[in-house]
């Protein structure tokens, strides 16, 4: 993100609200996004003149045609990159991509990979649903191995990405996770993700009410919400769960995160861990954390650790270390010329 | 040895060794001080795609060619007048084409069992009838070398580095050169290094003198070029790379926008990425991308942000570029999109020439999206041509195709210094804030150019949406109206073609504006053609010389023009596809003369050609 000048009269949904209709099937998870992105855009001092979204392909990348800021609908995959230019040219815009687990971790894995690893200055937000929706229901590359599609009649076979691991391993320094139906916890998570210098990664669980429904009930409905999901804070203790006595402890022998319940076999508040952003071992675990029964996933900003400045900044102060030092004229005519009389 | 130096009117010298001989280095020193003798010059460096091709093998041969005279220079020569081979590998792949009685200097010291038998020579050929044809000066350069150096305790291999240097040496007294520019040049590259700068200075001066004094086993002349009649001012030499990014950064000022290429590394486009990353005194911004594919996107998210997007690469890599080009066409934004083509298809020929992506750049795509091409002819064209892609590109909102190849991006010639105050400035002005009550529709058009309106992030009120699914003409809106689609698909095709009353008329670069044959080309056969038909023309033959600059849209003549000759004849370096664009769009009965050998035309082929053509 960066520092905007505030508008005079606070802004709010409207002004980040386009008057095209929203095209997305009945009950689909982005509704819930869009609406959260637009009531939650005004409370962070944004305005839609220095505003851009950036989608690809898929129905997730519809999204900036929604939004009245500045919007491009690119290519399959290619956002990123697209991204990328946009910062170049303009690093002091508030850039948000929006893609999808096919768009972003498929097709445009390597984009996503290297915009991250380059930490250009962009909030990128991955609707991950573990399907491919606007292309009728095909499997993606976080769909649950067996996933029987029209493409897999037999069941998926490959093994699935997990977004924020792959976020991780490609060096973001951001790192966050939210769901779609939580309007309490995804503004905090927005808003910190606009918040940090640098790429931000914020993997949404999201559901296709058409391809994939209750592919994340498991995780997200409200009589299980509770124990599956981990909901994180900085400096604070992991613990969760309905009774509010379970929690996550570190098992050096196993060089695992494990969880315990307090009060049982001698566990006390003290063994469990304190959650710190700032700890990427930590972060790579929590990451993986849910992949086994019984275990909750990782809500919240689950790293964060900004670097000192950011790739388009860098690239501009390197131009402006020279700009103006030598005029064009100047390289051309210079070396060795010779003149006919 | 005899001092006479004759005087000549041109000369054509090839230098060929192994690729880690210095050949290039050799071959651009002798071009350097060539030019600042204000001789015509065109050069032509002819090497592998391996970076170091095992020693002593026939594909790891590298070349460097160049003709100079004193009158203007426009082909690299058919023959070689001079053949410097520096190995037996180098002298098997080049001697066919050494002119017969031509002079070849060999090195005798590298002509060794193991070289012989790397090359597929059984015997070695020094000495015997295989080069009786030829003016043979065998000298063990090797040995001659190693004298020269002993002095500055050189290990023997860092010691025989300066081969080159000697034989340069030996050249530049053959034609009456002068050593002070390469001397300087030595000292400068090796300033931190005055070991190695004062043992190859040494090995050029020992070169030089040895041709002063040496008697040679044969009679060799000293040769004298004079300088060309050209027009008065300044002037340097210039390799295609070069002027072609120098012209982007010119038009990226006259346009008064920031330049940001977005490239990734290929064969034979790096150079470009190269001279413009160490633009930055210009304000140029470079961004090495992951890929061909995220180096266009990037360009076209710097457009739509307001900079001038520029993507450079060749064939391969523009295949990767053209989903994101259709994206540029249906957002309808400026991107100058480069390609130095090389042989294809696939990987094809990676260091060598061709022109065998016309297709791609005027049809490559899917879905009917039109985009204006235009084509470099030679080195120092390139700066003017740069700068018309970017003219046309900001101008008409859309991406432009410009076409070079391997023999322009790496060849130089002499460049006569432009006065860029004199350039005409074309100023882009993005949409401003909508007054009161008014809305903002980045697809109103330009009732002239039909350019839309281009409006930035950071402004506000020009707030809008666009991407890749069809927009409604009247608002920008997503649009699936089939009427709306026919009527958009419409507007994209008046708007490039419109383009053709933007443009100059075809011209006739020689003979008259009608007659029995035209002889039709574009790109980096200019020169070649151009001197086939002033030969043939100096025969008395009928025949003129047409060369298209704009090959889409055509300049709006060129139909007539065409249909003014009896017979056109197409020569280009591909299966025909000039030919097969001129016979689609004015029902012509064009004629392909067509070469793929990844080299450039020879001048007497076209000649032959022209001659079959007209006695046909």
């Amino acid at each position: 993100m960066n520092e905007m000048t505030a508008p005079a009269q606070k802004l709010t949904i409207k002004d980040f609200t386009s008057d095209q209709e929203v095209r997305w099937c009945p009950g689909c998870g982005d509704y819930a996004i869009l609406k959260c992105m637009q009531r939650t855009l005004p409370d962070m001092g944004a305005t839609p003149e220095n505003t851009v979204f950036i989608s690809g392909i898929g129905c997730s990348s519809r999204f900036p045609y929604y939004m009245s800021t500045y919007g491009f609908h690119t290519i399959h995959g290619r956002a990123p990159a697209v991204a990328t230019g946009v910062k170049l040219a303009n690093p002091d815009l508030d850039v948000w991509l929006v893609t999808g687990d096919g768009d972003g971790l498929s097709i445009g894995g390597n984009h996503l990979m290297h915009v991250l690893r380059r930490d250009v200055d962009i909030n990128i937000l991955l609707f991950n649903n573990k399907i491919y929706g606007l292309t009728k229901g095909q499997y993606s590359p976080t769909s649950d191995p067996g996933t029987r599609a029209p493409s897999t009649p037999q069941g998926s076979i490959d093994a699935p990405l997990n977004p924020i691991a792959f976020a991780l391993g490609s060096g973001a320094r951001f790192a966050a996770r939210t769901v779609d139906t939580a309007q309490k916890h995804m503004p905090g998570v927005f808003t910190r993700a606009h918040g940090f210098k640098g790429a931000s990664f914020v993997e949404i669980l999201q559901n296709c009410i058409v391809y994939n429904d209750a592919t994340w009930a498991g995780v997200t409905d409200k009589s299980v919400a509770a124990d599956a999901q981990l909901l994180l804070e900085s400096g604070e203790k992991m613990i969760f769960g309905s009774e509010g006595n379970k929690g996550i402890r570190f098992n050096a022998a196993s060089f695992a995160l494990e969880v315990v319940t307090i009060g049982e076999d001698g566990i006390t508040e003290d063994d469990i861990l304190v959650h710190d952003e700032t700890n990427l071992q930590l972060a790579r675990m929590l990451a993986e954390l849910g992949g086994q029964e019984g275990e909750p996933m990782a809500m919240g900003v689950i790293y964060a650790v900004p670097a000192d400045t950011t790739y388009e900044h860098a690239v501009i102060d390197q131009v402006n270390e020279y700009k103006g030092k030598r005029s064009l004229r100047d390289m051309i005519y210079s070396g060795q010329t010779w003149t006919v009389e | 040895m005899s001092s006479e130096i004759q005087v000549l009117e041109s000369a054509v010298v090839r230098f060929a060794g192994d690729s880690g001989d210095g050949m290039q280095l050799t071959g651009s020193q002798f071009t350097t001080s060539t030019a600042l003798e204000g001789s015509g010059l065109a050069t032509f460096p002819d090497f592998p795609a391996e970076i170091r091709a095992p020693v002593g093998t026939t594909f790891g041969v590298s070349a460097f060619q160049i003709n100079f005279g004193a009158r203007s220079i426009k082909t690299v020569g058919d023959h070689p007048d001079v053949l410097v081979a520096m190995n037996p590998a180098a002298l098997k792949t080049n001697l066919s084409n050494l002119r017969a009685g031509g002079i070849l200097v060999l090195d005798s010291g590298s002509f060794t069992k193991r070289n012989l038998q790397k090359a597929g020579y059984e015997d070695n050929p020094i000495g015997t009838p295989m080069l009786d044809d030829y003016q043979v000066i065998d000298l063990d350069i090797s040995k001659l070398t190693l004298e020269a150096v002993k002095e500055y305790g050189l290990g023997n291999k860092e010691a025989l580095r300066c081969k080159n240097m000697w034989t340069l040496g030996l050249m530049l007294w053959m034609f009456s050169r002068k050593r002070e520019p390469i001397i300087d040049w030595l000292n400068k590259k090796f300033a931190k290094k005055p070991q190695i700068a004062e043992s190859n200075v040494a090995a050029l001066n020992a070169g030089h003198a040895f041709g002063e004094t040496a008697e040679l086993n044969v009679s060799i002349k000293r040769y004298q070029i004079g300088a060309q009649k050209s027009e008065p001012g300044l002037y340097r030499t210039v390799t295609g790379s070069q002027a072609l990014s120098w012209g982007i950064a010119m038009g990226g000022e006259l346009a008064g926008l920031q330049v940001v290429l977005g490239s990734y590394p290929i064969t034979p486009a790096s150079p470009i990425l190269h001279t413009l990353s160490g633009m930055k005194e210009m304000g140029i911004v470079t961004f090495q991308a992951e890929d061909e594919i995220a180096a266009i996107c990037a360009a076209i998210g710097a457009s739509y942000t307001g900079s001038l997007g520029v993507t450079s690469s060749s064939g391969p890599g523009i295949a990767l570029k053209t989903e994101a080009l259709g994206l540029a066409i249906s957002t309808e934004l400026p991107v100058v999109v480069i390609n130095s083509q090389r042989g294809g298809p696939s990987t094809g020929l990676p260091t060598k020439t061709e022109q065998s992506d016309l297709y791609q750049a005027i049809y490559g795509r899917n879905g009917d999206a039109p985009l204006p091409v235009i084509a470099t002819r030679s080195p120092g064209d390139c700066f003017e041509v740069a700068i018309e892609a970017v003219r046309m590109a900001v101008k008409y909102m859309t991406p432009v195709m410009l076409l070079t190849d391997g023999f322009i991006a790496n060849a130089a010639e002499p460049w006569k210094l432009p006065d860029l105050d004199a350039l005409e400035p074309f100023k882009v002005e993005f949409a401003e804030t909508p007054a009161e009550g008014e809305e903002f529709n980045p697809f109103k058009r330009d009732p002239d150019t039909l350019a839309r309106n281009w409006g930035i992030p950071g402004v506000k009120g020009t707030e809008h949406r666009v991407g890749g699914i069809e927009k409604s003409f009247d608002t920008g809106h997503i649009s699936y109206e089939p009427a709306n689609h026919q009527k958009m698909t419409d507007t994209r095709f008046a708007k490039i073609d419109g383009i053709a009353n933007d443009i100059p008329l075809q011209a006739v670069d020689q003979g008259e504006d009608t007659g029995t044959l035209a002889v039709v080309g574009w790109g980096s056969t200019f020169g070649p053609i151009s001197e086939a038909v002033k030969a043939a023309r100096a025969d008395g033959l009928n025949v003129s010389h047409i060369h298209i600059k704009y090959l889409n849209p055509f300049p709006r003549n060129l139909e007539k023009l065409l249909k003014g000759f009896d017979k056109v004849l197409v020569p280009e370096m591909n299966a025909g596809q000039l030919k097969t664009v001129l016979r689609d769009k004015f029902l012509i009965d064009a004629k392909p003369l067509n070469q793929v050998s990844g080299l450039p035309f020879k001048i007497e082929d076209i000649l032959s050609a022209i001659r079959a053509e007209l006695s046909a």
